[in-house]
């Protein structure tokens, strides 16, 4: 695991937070996960290590939380909301327009590598349904027109590289 | 009658043109001049206009603020600590998120007011997962208001000192419940802790005296602390004091949060005024006023009983629209004001698919430590999404139900009636719906049906 200078100083500044060490454990799994973009092999020992905890406390954590996986995704990652009051704007048919944008289905990457498509619980913000989180930034009101519209993006985006 | 006009005061900046989330603009409009005065009185006094205010806790049970800094063990010699529960995530609920990414000050300025009065030196923004934009901007307003002195060594010149730092979650809904949240705080899975004996006041974070508050409710205790205690109860309605936040989703034609004086707007008054009710050929048929674990009231229906306004007895008939939206009036007729997460259905919904939805989401979120709430959400997910999906059986209702009735009280935390509590209201309200859903599914759905599961 080769993790970048700025990942190993903000891992060394956060462990300040809190009187105990353990604290610390989702804070470095998140800053892990952002750096590798998943959670890698040896990340559960290497945490447990700096932490001074068994490598089971770890991993209890990684499994207990769904942000967290422990496998690689797709470049983007797009996360549909799919409880009530998304459901009850068309969520479900927006998750569908994305499958079928990128050939792919709810949970896996697509073939192209460029996203990962899947359905979260409540994102709360369920005046604006349906909502997604793609990466880090939110978009409201995402019908199958915004949807393939976003998608478009993406594309647009991956042709660039 | 018309509905009365909104009362901004949480929100009162919120989607303001011009309005940033940055200190100087807080500054700008008189923000920390309240903290400057809370730091020069006995913290004991803030305490007092708290307790006076009457304020409830908005993130859902409304348990009195006052009451619960009351408990806090302060003989124990131990740290006390803060932690903002900024976990939003009850569904339909989204109030939390506008503060901390539009006016974060004010939460900031509210907690350290809260811990001044508590005497708390450490406090923990605990933000949900799902917000990383939520959780740089808090950082963000943090490192700002350090930097000027209101957060951190000597605030404001004096020899108080407090510090708060974020932290992320990671995706559980579970964490919302305040033993689970300290749990997770700790570095754990958030299993909820059995009370007694861990009450957070006593034996919350590190076994210290903990407070866990929501971030409206700290944003409360600024205009308390502002306006006075007694003042505040001039706002809103006897025991249902302040101003609440309603976050309306689903089938209206103005869906979005709306701030009132707390028990002066009906629900009808709500939905179809201020949201502009239904949408275009459409009627109301259902709607869960406070979250999704807030029991489910169908249209139609009629409460009856006896209230009490001032010192009398009144009689009272209701419909829905009639309920006064507070946490008293929706607790006599069954259901609950709980986080303020209003969602509506209309007559294209078909009931079994929408407990079909909510029963996932719950089986997906119990954080399975105790037996009923971890085999009893995952049966009802299962049950509802083969009535859907699969063979549909007059008689899935009764089994529904016994499955439902089997978890309440049974568990550790609140979350086994908040998962059972809608399946047992959809069949105590639509339980001809559900008997004959078998029929129902052969026949074609209402144009526009959403699909739910």
């Amino acid at each position: 695991m080769n993790l970048k200078p700025t990942t190993l100083t903000q891992i060394d500044e956060v462990i300040t937070h809190y009187p105990t060490k353990r604290s610390a454990t989702l804070p470095l799994l998140h800053l892990i996960q952002e750096d590798v973009g998943y959670i890698p092999e040896g990340a559960i020992e290497w945490i447990a290590t700096k932490l001074e905890l068994e490598p089971i406390n770890v991993y209890e954590v990684v499994t207990f939380y769904p942000m967290f996986r422990q496998k690689p995704i797709g470049r983007r990652h797009i996360k549909v909301c799919r409880t009530l009051s998304c459901a009850l704007l068309g969520g479900y048919k927006t998750c569908e327009q994305f499958e079928k944008e990128f050939n792919t289905h709810r949970g896996e990457v697509s073939p192209d590598g460029e996203v990962t498509v899947d359905f979260v619980e409540c994102l709360a913000s369920c005046g604006t349904a349906p909502v997604v989180l793609i990466d880090d930034d939110l978009h409201e009101k995402v019908d199958c027109a915004k949807a393939k519209q976003l998608s478009a993006q993406i594309k647009a985006e991956a042709k660039k590289r | 009658m018309a509905a009365p006009t909104q009362r901004r005061i949480i929100f009162q900046h919120i989607d303001e043109p011009g309005y940033s989330n940055d200190l100087a603009c807080y500054v700008r409009h008189g923000g920390y001049d309240v903290l400057k005065k809370a730091v020069t009185r006995p913290p004991a006094e803030l305490i007092d206009e708290v307790k006076k205010s009457g304020l409830r806790g908005r993130g859902g049970a409304g348990f009195p603020c006052g009451v619960k800094w009351g408990l806090v063990d302060r003989k124990s010699g131990k740290p006390i600590y803060l932690i903002v529960n900024a976990d939003e995530s009850e569904p339909g609920t989204f109030k939390d998120r506008y503060i901390m990414h539009q006016d974060p000050h004010q939460l900031i300025e509210g907690t350290m007011i809260s811990c001044f009065a508590n005497n708390v030196k450490q406090a923990y923004i605990y933000i949900r997962g799902e917000m990383p934009h939520g959780a740089r901007i808090l950082e963000k307003a943090i490192a700002e208001a350090r930097a000027a002195g209101f957060v951190g060594k000597n605030i404001l010149g004096t020899t108080y000192s407090c510090d708060i730092f974020v932290h992320r979650g990671a995706g559980a809904y579970i964490c919302g419940e305040e033993t689970g949240l300290i749990e997770s705080l700790e570095g754990k899975r958030a299993n909820p802790r059995i009370k007694p004996p861990y009450f957070p006041a006593v034996l919350g974070l590190y076994q210290c005296p903990t407070i866990v508050n929501n971030v409206e409710t700290l944003c409360h205790v600024k205009h308390i602390v502002e306006f006075g205690g007694d003042a505040f109860t001039k706002i809103g309605t006897p025991n249902n004091t302040g101003t609440r936040i309603f976050c309306v989703s689903g089938h209206v034609q103005r869906p979005g949060y709306y701030e009132f004086e707390a028990g002066k707007i009906t629900m009808g008054q709500l939905l179809h005024e201020v949201c502009g009710g239904p949408l275009p050929g459409r009627t109301f048929k259902a709607v869960i006023p406070g979250g999704s674990s807030a029991k489910i009231l169908r249209f139609g229906e009629r409460f009856k009983g006896k209230r009490k306004v001032g010192a009398e007895m009144v009689d009272y008939d209701w419909g829905v629209e009639d309920v006064p939206m507070d946490f008293d009036s929706l607790g006599m007729i069954g259901t609950m004001g709980g986080s303020g997460g209003v969602i509506v259905m209309d007559d294209t919904v078909n009931m079994v698919e929408a407990l079909a939805n909510i029963n996932a989401f719950y089986s997906h979120e119990s954080c399975g430590q105790c037996t009923p709430c971890r085999e009893g959400s995952l049966w009802m997910k299962k049950i509802t999404t083969r009535m859907v999906h699969g063979q549909a059986r007059s008689e899935d209702a009764a089994l529904l139900k016994s499955v439902a009735d089997q978890i309440p009280g049974r568990t550790i935390c609140a979350f086994g009636e908040a998962c059972s509590w809608p399946t047992q209201s959809f069949i105590a309200k639509f339980g001809d719906e559900f008997k004959h859903y078998p029929e129902t599914k052969k026949t074609a759905k209402p144009a526009g049906a959403p699909e739910l599961v």
